[in-house]
């Protein structure tokens, strides 16, 4: 698969100083009052039209967030957050007749995922993605149902889910990501007004690459998707996840949740690309990103990979972790995570490893520039009934200029005798000499760090599908714009 | 008018001057070979010629097809047409020889004004091009020179410097660390490169690289001056007589 022609242009305009995805819709949202309490999360409920044992979870979990504080052990710095001033729902107006194909859309909203570069009739067509797009919290397109719902494939809204399917969500929901997991996470849990709901069936390998575009839309809107991906015995999955959101100047709360569980020898591949408002310059404005994933292992040589490229949000939070429980499973986290300007990020992955056998693999790429601090984070656990557990572990960090900071705070946790963990670490600067190399073979200093940078990054990037690649290799030139020279 | 005229060049690293009036005319076509002991000057020379960082010139003026070098950044000398074979090569880990040099390509043509030129078409080029220096396949898709022996390092360098094809190549030290086969390869290439539009400054310690490569004149750089300038029958004299005759010290070591 190759980006389509209608991207590449995009992609090259992306290579401009300003964030590009600057613009607001205006499109009139249907706003929950603001602020949070039991009765906006009866409204949000109310407005899905849930059945009452989804509610009774939600307000469970409302009352445990109001008796939790935020957690305060991440690494990173930003200003108390007044949850009540913040609207917790917002729809496009017209959702009392969603378009049923893309014709009905809204032209405005078309024009968005124009902007965004995300043409969906053509990308679909030409990338053979189907495209389950959020604008806001309501999705409003989905396409290549058809040829999924042959291959007996659920891909779609969660809230449509809990319609269609309501005995796999109750089965499922919150069974990861429990809701009283963390304070983000519960947070979710009481007001997730959208996100996505994949099943694959046993055996079936699912027939494309599945891929969502996030995207934030209304000022002082939070955004809170929860997606559930079950891969059930012998079945494969590969899904995508972009994201991109206008500016603004007032900070903005992310609070996603991620649910996988993947039975006996099937396999889940999550990739994202986040590329949220980083703040300008000066650290005004930006995204604050406070991700809980989670994936389970649950039968005999399961597998889940995660990959991540993480160039977005003011501060990112976000660990995607594996639960390895059945014996022979495997859990694979690769992650670039770029900061520049005033970006913080904490992120890594925690790996449990409970089944025998189990093993799993940890390859992270933490880049800082400017005054950007960046810190891994990981857990390597294996608990007593781990035989013959392995983790291999490399953290790498690389520093441009001598204002930003790297940090590394890998966990060990032992509990059988068997089990055997590895853990690499470098620190590196990008050296004088291969910059002046490049330049000298007429490669301009953003041209050159970019190159150095996407070798750096190399091991990750390979792990994205190709037409994810090569944006993310774009977009690491991007972020690290203006941090030389 | 020359292609590059160095008029009264002085250089300084850290305040202390390296380079203490250097004047150098080369035209197009022609091959000058600057010798000269350990810590004469010589890779000042090439570098503030391309425009390295921390080479600060105190007094003097480069031209290069007229323009004023000095006020170029080191990519836009690149993109002019002014090309250096590195000394010591620099690693660039993950990233691809032919990556590298299709990024550098584009770039320079696009600076020139040239199309970018599409994967298939850059990579009929490197075959064809590689040939001349015996690249192998391997070598054009390992990283940029890790792992390769100081022998591939220099034949890679001559290598870029076909695909670039610039005006006027500086070759520093190309000579060093190559064995006898290895250095008929790169100068075999060398002299394929050689054409009346093309000029080159062979920067070396020993004349054995001139056996190879017969260079139009021949300089003498001591203490940061060129002391004597000849045909290639001064190299020869070198040979003989060592850099003492000339004032500098006789000095067999290679440059560390």
């Amino acid at each position: 698969m190759k980006t389509s022609p209608d991207t590449a242009p995009v992609i090259e305009e992306a290579a401009k100083r300003e964030y590009k995805y600057g613009f607001v819709t205006d499109i009139d949202s249907e706003f929950a009052p603001k602020g949070l309490n039991e009765e906006i999360v009866r409204f949000i409920s109310n407005k899905k039209e849930e059945p009452s044992w989804l509610l009774d979870w939600r307000l469970t979990a409302f009352r445990q967030w109001a008796a939790m504080r935020e957690p305060e052990w991440a690494f990173v710095d930003y200003p108390e957050i007044d949850f009540q001033d913040a609207y917790y729902y917002a729809a496009p107006k017209r959702d009392e007749d969603k378009p049923q194909s893309l014709d009905e859309v809204d032209p405005k909203l078309l024009e968005t995922y124009e902007k965004l570069g995300i043409p969906l009739a053509e990308q679909a067509v030409l990338a053979g993605v189907a495209v389950d797009a959020v604008f806001d919290s309501v999705s409003v397109a989905t396409t290549f149902k058809e040829k999924l719902t042959e291959a007996g494939v659920v891909f779609c809204p969660i809230s449509e889910a809990v319609q269609t399917h309501p005995e796999l969500v109750q089965e499922y929901l919150g069974t990861v990501v429990p809701y009283a997991d963390n304070f983000y996470a519960t947070l979710n849990s009481a007001v997730f007004s959208d996100g996505t709901f994949v099943y694959v069936p046993k055996g079936v390998r699912c027939p494309m690459e599945l891929s969502t575009y996030f995207r934030i839309n209304a000022a002082n809107t939070g955004q809170f998707e929860r997606t559930l991906i079950i891969a059930d015995e012998g079945s494969y999955v590969s899904y995508l996840e972009g994201c991109t959101a206008p500016m603004r100047d007032e900070n903005q709360l992310h609070a996603a949740v991620v649910e996988l569980i993947v039975m006996a020898d099937a396999e889940i591949k999550y990739s994202t690309v986040q590329n949220w408002y980083p703040g300008d310059e000066n650290g005004r404005g930006g995204i604050y990103n406070f991700v809980t994933k989670r994936g389970v292992c649950r039968g005999q040589r399961s597998k889940i990979s995660w990959t991540q490229v993480e160039t977005g949000s003011a501060v990112t939070w976000k660990y995607p972790s594996c639960i390895l429980e059945g014996d022979n499973s495997v859990g694979e986290f690769y992650s670039v995570a770029i900061t520049n300007n005033y970006q913080q990020a904490d992120t890594g992955t925690k790996m449990v490893h409970a089944g025998k056998n189990t093993t799993s693999t940890i390859i992270s790429k933490g880049i800082s520039a400017g005054k950007g601090q960046n810190t891994y984070r990981g857990l390597v656990k294996a608990l007593a009934g781990a035989e013959n557990a392995r983790n291999f572990t490399q953290c790498d960090s690389l520093l441009i200029g001598d204002e930003c900071g790297a940090h590394t705070v890998p966990y060990i946790e032992v509990s059988n005798p068997l089990a055997q963990v590895e853990h690499e670490a470098t620190t590196s600067k990008i050296s004088e000499d291969q910059l002046f190399y490049c330049q000298q073979r007429g490669l301009d200093p953003e041209e050159a760090v970019s190159l150095i940078v996407n070798g750096f990054c190399k091991e990750v990037l390979k792990e994205l599908p190709m037409e994810f690649a090569v944006e993310a290799q774009k977009l690491l030139g991007v972020t690290l714009e203006g941090s030389v020279g | 008018m020359s292609l590059l005229s160095v008029k009264d060049l002085h250089v300084s690293v850290d305040d202390k001057e390296i380079l203490k009036g250097i004047n150098l005319d080369v035209n197009p076509g022609e091959i000058h070979a600057v010798m000269g002991p350990n810590g004469s000057g010589k890779s000042t020379f090439s570098y503030v010629l391309s425009g390295r960082d921390g080479y600060n010139v105190t007094e003097g003026t480069i031209f290069f097809k007229d323009a004023n070098v000095l006020d170029m950044e080191p990519h836009e000398r690149a993109a002019a047409g002014i090309y250096l074979a590195f000394q010591y090569p620099v690693e660039i880990p993950g990233v691809s020889n032919l990556t590298f040099l299709k990024t550098a390509v584009n770039a320079v043509r696009k600076a020139r004004g040239d199309s970018e030129l599409d994967a298939i078409n850059f990579l009929k080029l490197a075959r064809q091009k590689g040939e001349i220096l015996d690249m192998k396949d391997e070598l054009l898709k390992r990283s940029v020179n890790v792992g390769f022996s100081g022998g591939e390092k220099k034949r890679n360098e001559i290598f870029q410097m076909a695909m670039l094809e610039p005006v006027l190549s500086i070759l520093d030290e190309t000579d060093s660390g190559l064995d006898i086969d290895a250095l008929r390869i790169v100068s075999e290439g060398v002299n394929k490169l050689r054409s009346s539009e093309r000029s080159m400054i062979l920067i070396t310690h020993y004349q054995r690289l001139l056996d190879h490569i017969i260079p139009d004149f021949v300089h003498v750089l001591i203490d940061g001056r060129l002391v004597a300038s000849g045909g290639k029958e001064l190299a020869l004299e070198l040979e003989e007589g060592g850099y003492a005759k000339f004032g500098g010290q006789n000095n067999d070591s290679e440059a560390a």
